[in-house]
């Protein structure tokens, strides 16, 4: 059988969003790749200008939809920078919370992706399952399940509501039990899972930084890169916690790339935690933010798929002048054919679902 | 010790066809008087070439029903349901409490509290009413066939399966032969289903099902044959009669039943048991329709009521290939209560050899439910490899180790 090219996507199983992913294989080899993507391209560093500092928050929550808070923080922190204000430290506590929060729900959702994505349903159910917890702890605080709004240019939208502490006590615990039992039985301790994932998709350290990869999948290569812990924002810098990278041979696969994630689920439980634990009981969360601002801008945090960027310039109008996005899914999209070069075709869905892609930051 | 709810079916049948044929010979009799030609139709009918005939017709049809309505309604069901379980959710509700009309749709009775057993019937009905697409640039003839060629040979394994010592069509002595010839022919269908669709998505799938046949076909014959050193038989009733006794060791009798599972063909048994999981493309082994790079495989493109069989036979084989670990492994219909009830002079069994057949075989298909809705799926050349390399010598050991305990009695 002579080789053929594969359109995987856009209406495909295997793609979480819309975008087409091309493979060439010779048999069940795949010899080439080739990512298709702008399909969801709205334009987002565009209509930004012409919206007011606090207006665009409502589209930044939108770049990841599975992921809203993480990307409307960075935002604000831009124009933070950029104006020249710091968030009272309660707001800072919060958003460390609502932060954290949503990369468990993020990570969740991954988890639910990947599952299906190697045959095992099961671990759909079961992670969304999960993921309700947190989305119900998201909707206390922020008042919506997804586009939370929350974060504002100066803190966040309001205080944390009566008894959250213990409420998040509650869910996290219940969580962790189900982590440890549940989760690790049916996907790390399972030998087929890790027929499927180890020793796939592999990338060289040297590789992944070339090609711009960042997060968890840089940290599967085995190199500590952790913003939260090299660039501390908000009150990261006192929060005791430890990056989630992979020390072991065969760094850089799929099942690296895997643990890592996972494993970050329950740094995070802890980090929630401990952020409630160490917030100032009262005080005051946000502070109101200049109308008018110029200058620059220039904010990176670790997102849940990798480092976010924004760079934000103010010419002295009420809007900014120019926004850019670095998202880290999009540079990771570059590095697929990389990964995929050389795997089996059913290894596609076992590298991408790994890497965790969100299309709606990667078109932006 | 043993009493099947259908002594034979055969004569039963036969019975019945001798009182039909009774009937239309009366009335053609009674035509004759005034149209005498019609004398010699009524005596042809009577002729046993002519009630034989029938009799196959309506045993063929009672054992059809028996598999495809009411089996295949129960098994798809069982499945559906337990899934659900597994997923911490209700699954399938649609009842008899969900039809629209009275007496069923009372108002107390909500429709999503029901059990669900009319699901399948309701997507049954769903599958026919939508449209039949064939691809424009399939091969029409080809693409039409596959589905009857894979459902075909799919219930040809239930002529020979039995339900119990009375309860089959055909009693075949190399019927465990047959079975598994029956089993072999849809990897066939499946890839000229792939073929003929004339996608990259099929074809990949079919030819995925054709690399894979050998891989775990050869193991599952080899465990056979290892069995028959045992059995000397290849009829599945001669099998399940050898185990329909107590286990004797040393002069003592042990209260375990002699099933070829608890002794040397205990590693024939899980040879045999993997490799009819990916004969019957369950998820570790359901490369062929990997529905995460494949969209659905080799059935991509089938749509409507094609796409319903080429989906249900796959429950098919599951209830063929559990019935066959049963008989050849499990005991088959042996159980340890056969207390009957005397209806005049009839006796008849409360628990029939028909009931723990059916037990086994949904205690079997549970199993495989589970299993397989509990990992996730293997790569291509992972099950080639572990076909190759680990059935296929195990397999080959369990008929040394049969061997050897033949040899020393």
């Amino acid at each position: 059988m002579p080789e053929f090219w594969i359109n995987m996507g856009p209406q495909h199983p295997m793609t979480h969003g819309l975008w087409n992913m091309k493979v060439k294989v010779d048999g069940e080899t795949i010899v080439d790749a080739k990512p298709e993507i702008g399909y969801l391209h709205r334009g987002y560093e565009k209509i930004m200008e012409v919206r007011e500092f606090q207006k665009n928050v409502v589209l930044t929550d939108r770049l990841c939809y599975v992921s809203s808070i993480t990307w409307s923080h960075a935002y604000c922190l831009a124009v933070e920078k950029m104006m020249g204000i710091e968030t009272p430290e309660r707001g800072q506590w919060i958003r460390v919370i609502s932060l954290e929060l949503q990369r468990i729900a993020s990570h969740l959702m991954w988890l639910a992706s990947y599952g299906p994505d190697l045959g095992l349903l099961t671990g759909l159910l079961w992670a969304l399952r999960e993921r309700e917890l947190f989305l119900d702890l998201i909707q206390l605080m922020s008042g919506a399940r997804m586009n939370q709004n929350f974060p504002r240019v100066g803190g966040v939208r309001n205080d944390l509501p009566e008894n959250f502490e213990a409420m998040c006590r509650r869910s996290i615990e219940h969580f962790l039990e189900k982590y440890e039992n549940e989760y690790q039985a049916i996907f790390q301790e399972s030998k087929v899972f890790r027929m499927r994932t180890e020793g796939v998709g592999k990338i060289t350290v040297e590789e992944a930084i070339n090609w711009g990869i960042t997060g968890p999948n840089l940290r599967a290569c085995g190199v500590d890169v952790d913003l939260r812990r090299l660039d501390p924002y908000e009150t990261y810098g006192e929060i005791d916690f430890e990056p989630q990278v992979w020390h072991d041979g065969g760094a850089g696969d799929s099942y690296a790339r895997f643990v890592c994630r996972f494993n970050e689920l329950r740094e995070s439980c802890q980090i929630v935690l401990q952020a409630l634990k160490k917030m100032p009981k009262t005080g005051p969360y946000r502070v109101k933010p200049p109308r008018r601002a110029e200058g620059e801008g220039y904010a990176k945090t670790e997102d849940s798929r990798g480092e976010a960027l924004f760079y934000v310039i103010g010419d002295g109008d009420d809007r900014p002048y120019r926004v850019k996005i670095r998202s880290p899914v999009f540079c990771t999209m570059a590095a697929t054919p990389t990964l995929l070069r050389g795997n089996k075709l059913a290894d596609v869905v076992s590298i991408l679902g790994s890497v965790d892609v969100c299309v709606g930051e990667m078109d932006k | 010790m043993s009493a099947p709810l259908v002594p034979d079916l055969f004569g039963l049948c036969k019975v019945l066809t001798a009182a039909i044929i009774w009937i239309v010979q009366q009335i053609i009799y009674a035509l004759a008087g005034p149209i005498p030609p019609l004398a010699g139709l009524g005596d042809f009918l009577g002729t046993d070439f002519v009630i034989t005939l029938v009799t196959w017709l309506i045993v063929v049809t009672v054992v059809v029903l028996w598999v495809t309505v009411i089996n295949l309604f129960t098994i798809m069901w069982v499945e559906r349901k337990l899934y659900s379980r597994l997923q911490d959710r209700y699954g399938i509700m649609i009842s008899v409490w969900s039809l629209p009309f009275w007496p069923f749709n009372r108002t107390r009775r909500p429709t999503h509290r029901g059990t669900g057993y009319l699901q399948n019937l309701a997507d049954g009905i769903k599958l026919i009413q939508k449209e039949n697409i064939t691809p424009r640039n399939a091969d029409s003839a080809m693409f039409h066939i596959s589905p009857v060629l894979i459902a075909s040979s799919t219930l040809m394994a239930f002529a020979v399966l039995p339900w119990s010592s009375g309860f089959y069509v055909a009693n075949l002595d190399l019927g465990i032969l047959f079975i598994l010839a029956a089993f072999s022919l849809a990897p066939l269908g499946i890839l000229i289903a792939g073929w003929s669709a004339n996608n990259k998505y099929t074809l990949v799938g079919g030819l995925r099902a054709a690399a894979m046949l050998l891989s775990y076909s050869i193991p599952a014959v080899l465990a056979v044959i290892a069995l028959v050193f045992f059995t000397g038989s290849l009829n599945p009733i001669v099998i399940v009669g050898q185990q329909d006794r107590p286990i004797v060791l040393a002069g003592t009798t042990l209260p375990i039943p002699a099933w070829y599972v608890f002794g040397p063909q205990f590693l024939g048994f899980l040879v045999f048991t993997v490799a009819m999981i990916a004969e019957m493309e369950r998820v570790p082994f359901d490369i062929p329709e990997a529905e995460a790079e494949l969209v659905e495989g080799w059935t991509t493109e089938y749509s409507g009521m094609r796409f319903g069989i080429v989906f249900a036979f796959k429950w098919l084989r599951m209830l063929a290939a559990s019935g066959l670990i049963s008989i050849l492994y499990l005991g088959g219909w042996s159980g340890p209560v056969f207390a009957t009830v005397f209806v005049g002079s009839i006796p008849i069994p409360i628990f029939p050899e028909e009931f723990w057949f059916v037990l086994r075989v949904y205690g079997l298909s549970a199993f495989f439910v589970v299993l397989s809705w509990s990992v996730p799926r293997v790569r291509i050349d992972q099950i080639l490899n572990i076909g190759w390399k680990r059935l296929i010598p195990y397999s080959l050991l369990a008929i040394l180790i049969a061997a050897g305990f033949r040899v020393l009695g």
